[in-house]
């Protein structure tokens, strides 16, 4: 075959200048080093963010309300017509899942899925003379363990705790440190009903998010319904479903059978969503800048290449070489060095992984060391030589293009 | 007629139109070795050019082995370069990268009918009857003038050609290499056969070929053949 005679010339012409070869080369290996060091940073955090997305809250709510107002019965009945309703008000419902205890038990029934009825609301806590609004949510402690990651953020205390105790209550944190709440006190907690009770601290959690760790407090949904005044009454469902990709298509489902608004994680985080693919062009777009400029080096190599080797090609094609075998030789050339890129750039890029993932730094308000987290996968790796190649290919080209274009008259008139 | 020409004019279209050769008859036969002289400018090259396939008339035909050659692409010309004209220079042109024997075997690659100990084969036969078998490993730039000039007249004869085409062969080089390399193209077509055409300046060239023409101005002014 040709190209073994193309590949042998190709690689003596560039074995032949190694200093500048090997710069091209570097050229190519830092683009592909850097990609990899920084899309695995960037996917690694995006999982890990996500992740955290997923674990900390349920994958699906289904609350108790209704997406739209419904429709008065008139549109209904004449969906054509030329109806202007004004000062229409939308009919009024009981505040409350119906039947939740059934939906529940039927939802526990499917494989992997774990439900929970709960009911949220507005409290106060007060202690030493000290108060803080709270959002109270009355839950179920062996399921919510499933549903979220307040039981692994536990300092002190568990969930578990809340059954074995009377009008137990957990808190977060920066309560704790507001009023000065500690395990065991008995704090005093006043609901909108009017309903005041002396409850008793089980558990102490901090997530690392401000607005949680000062404003959100578990009881029992029993104990909610208690404090709010709606007995048997749950406003949320909160599911956690075997693969949480598949929460909008499982949360639409519920909808469309039950009628209540049904929100996914997705749904619920659609902004933090959009920044990843926003952050993800960014990345992309600084990789492929250092690219192009990779690219430059090898297109640079390659025409000084061709410029030096003008009486070659013209030797060659009176040999009787095609324009093509001419072309091949000089795309041969920029495709190894982009081949010599992408193997050195892939150890680059784990080098920089390695020495990434031993930083550690402080971020304000959290207590541990973070480091990065970092995506360990192939996909970097294959991005990156897929990038470094076609770099290559686009970069030879123009040159060996123009080799072949080489009229060896021009050429072995002007040497003569 | 391994070479036949009919009516040949070449005319480079620059902003004034230059005339390189003009009505060119020539036909070679097998076996003869054939000198073009003449004044510098007066077009010799141009038609060496032209009887390589390396360049295409503007007007007129060339002919190599009985096929015409009009209309061919450049990939069609290439091809008939490569199995049937061999090209030497006044320059060698020898890849610096390669050693002797790869160099000689290049077109025998491109060509791709002979295996790989075949070629080398036939390399070092061709170096041999060059006295050059010693020189195989070297690499161009340690050779003397001469020897780079038989190395290139070896790769000219890589592919057995039918003609070989020689463009101020001895140009370079001092008497003594050039008596040698004169004297290898009489023995080429004495004892091998060969087509001989050579361009040059030389009296002494000239005068060892059979058959010279020489031109003025891009045409054929004298024709003479010798016993």
């Amino acid at each position: 075959m040709f190209w073994r005679v193309a590949l042998s010339i190709a690689i003596a012409q560039l074995a032949n200048r190694q200093r500048q070869t090997l710069v091209s080369v570097l050229g190519v290996a830092l683009g592909v080093g850097f990609f990899i060091a920084t899309s695995s940073i960037m996917s690694g955090s995006e999982k890990d963010f996500t992740q955290r997305l997923v674990n900390n809250a349920p994958h699906i709510t289904i609350k108790d309300e209704f997406r739209n107002p419904t429709t008065q019965p008139v549109f209904l009945a004449y969906p054509k017509g030329a109806i202007s309703l004004v000062r229409t008000k939308p009919r009024e419902y009981l505040r409350g899942i119906k039947n939740y205890g059934a939906k529940v038990e039927e939802l526990s029934q499917r494989s992997g899925v774990i439900a929970e009825a709960a009911l949220t609301g507005q409290i106060i806590v007060r202690y030493a003379n000290k108060d803080v609004s709270a959002s109270v949510a009355g839950i179920d402690p062996a399921k919510e363990k499933f549903l979220t990651q307040v039981e692994s953020d536990m300092r002190e205390g568990s969930l578990d705790r809340l059954k074995t105790t009377a009008d137990g209550i957990v808190i977060g944190s920066g309560m704790s440190q507001k009023l000065g709440l500690r395990m065991d006190d008995l704090a005093t907690v006043i609901a909108p009903s009017g309903l005041v009770k002396r409850m008793k601290v089980v558990g102490i959690f901090h997530v690392g998010n401000l607005l949680l760790d000062e404003g959100q407090v578990y009881v029992l949904l029993k104990n909610a319904q208690v404090l709010l005044d709606k007995a048997f009454i749950a406003n949320q469902i909160r599911i956690k479903i075997p693969n949480p990709d598949d929460a909008e298509t499982f949360a639409a489902g519920l909808e469309a059978r039950w009628g209540y608004r049904a929100e996914s994680w997705q749904e619920v985080n659609r902004d933090i969503l959009g920044l990843f693919v926003i952050r993800n062009a960014i990345t992309y777009s600084i990789v492929s800048a250092i690219m192009v400029v990779a690219a430059f080096g090898i297109f640079n190599i390659i025409s000084t290449v061709v410029m030096e080797k003008r009486r070659d090609i013209a030797i060659m094609m009176s040999m009787g070489f095609h324009a093509f075998d001419i072309q091949l030789i000089f795309l041969i050339q920029g495709v190894l060095v982009g081949i010599l890129g992408m193997l050195l750039g892939w150890g680059i890029g784990r080098g920089l992984l390695e020495a990434v993932s031993t930083l550690k730094f402080t971020v304000p308000g959290m207590s541990e060391r973070q480091g990065f987290v970092l995506d360990w996968s192939f996909r970097p790796y294959a991005i990156g030589g897929l990038f470094a190649l076609a770099a290559a290919v686009v970069a030879a080209w123009y040159p060996a293009h123009k080799a072949s274009e080489v009229r060896p008259v021009d050429i072995i008139r002007g040497a003569a | 007629m391994v070479v036949e020409t009919r009516g040949v004019t070449r005319i480079l279209q620059e902003a004034v139109p230059v005339t390189l050769v003009r009505d060119i008859d020539l036909s070679v036969r097998k076996g003869e070795f054939v000198s073009i002289t003449g004044p510098s400018g007066s077009g010799k090259s141009s038609l060496l050019y032209l009887l390589g396939l390396l360049d295409v008339p503007t007007e007129g035909e060339v002919m190599i082995d009985g096929q015409p050659t009009n209309g061919l692409d450049a990939n069609a010309l290439a091809a008939i370069r490569l199995r049937k004209i061999g090209f030497v220079f006044q320059f060698h042109f020898l890849l610096p990268e390669f050693d002797v024997l790869q160099n000689i075997m290049l077109p025998m690659r491109r060509l791709g009918t002979l295996s790989e100990s075949e070629m080398r084969e036939r390399g070092m036969t061709l170096l041999a009857g060059l006295e050059m078998a010693d020189q195989t490993t070297k690499r161009p730039d340690q050779l003397s003038g001469g020897q780079r000039q038989r190395v290139a007249i070896a790769r000219a004869l890589a592919n057995d050609p039918l003609i070989l085409l020689a463009d101020e062969p001895t140009g370079n080089l001092d008497s003594k290499n050039s008596k040698i390399v004169r004297d290898i193209f009489a023995r080429l077509v004495s004892e091998q056969g060969r087509t001989v055409i050579a361009v040059t300046h030389e009296t002494d060239f000239a005068a060892a070929t059979q058959r010279n023409v020489h031109l003025v101005d891009g045409r054929i002014v004298k024709d003479e053949r010798r016993s």
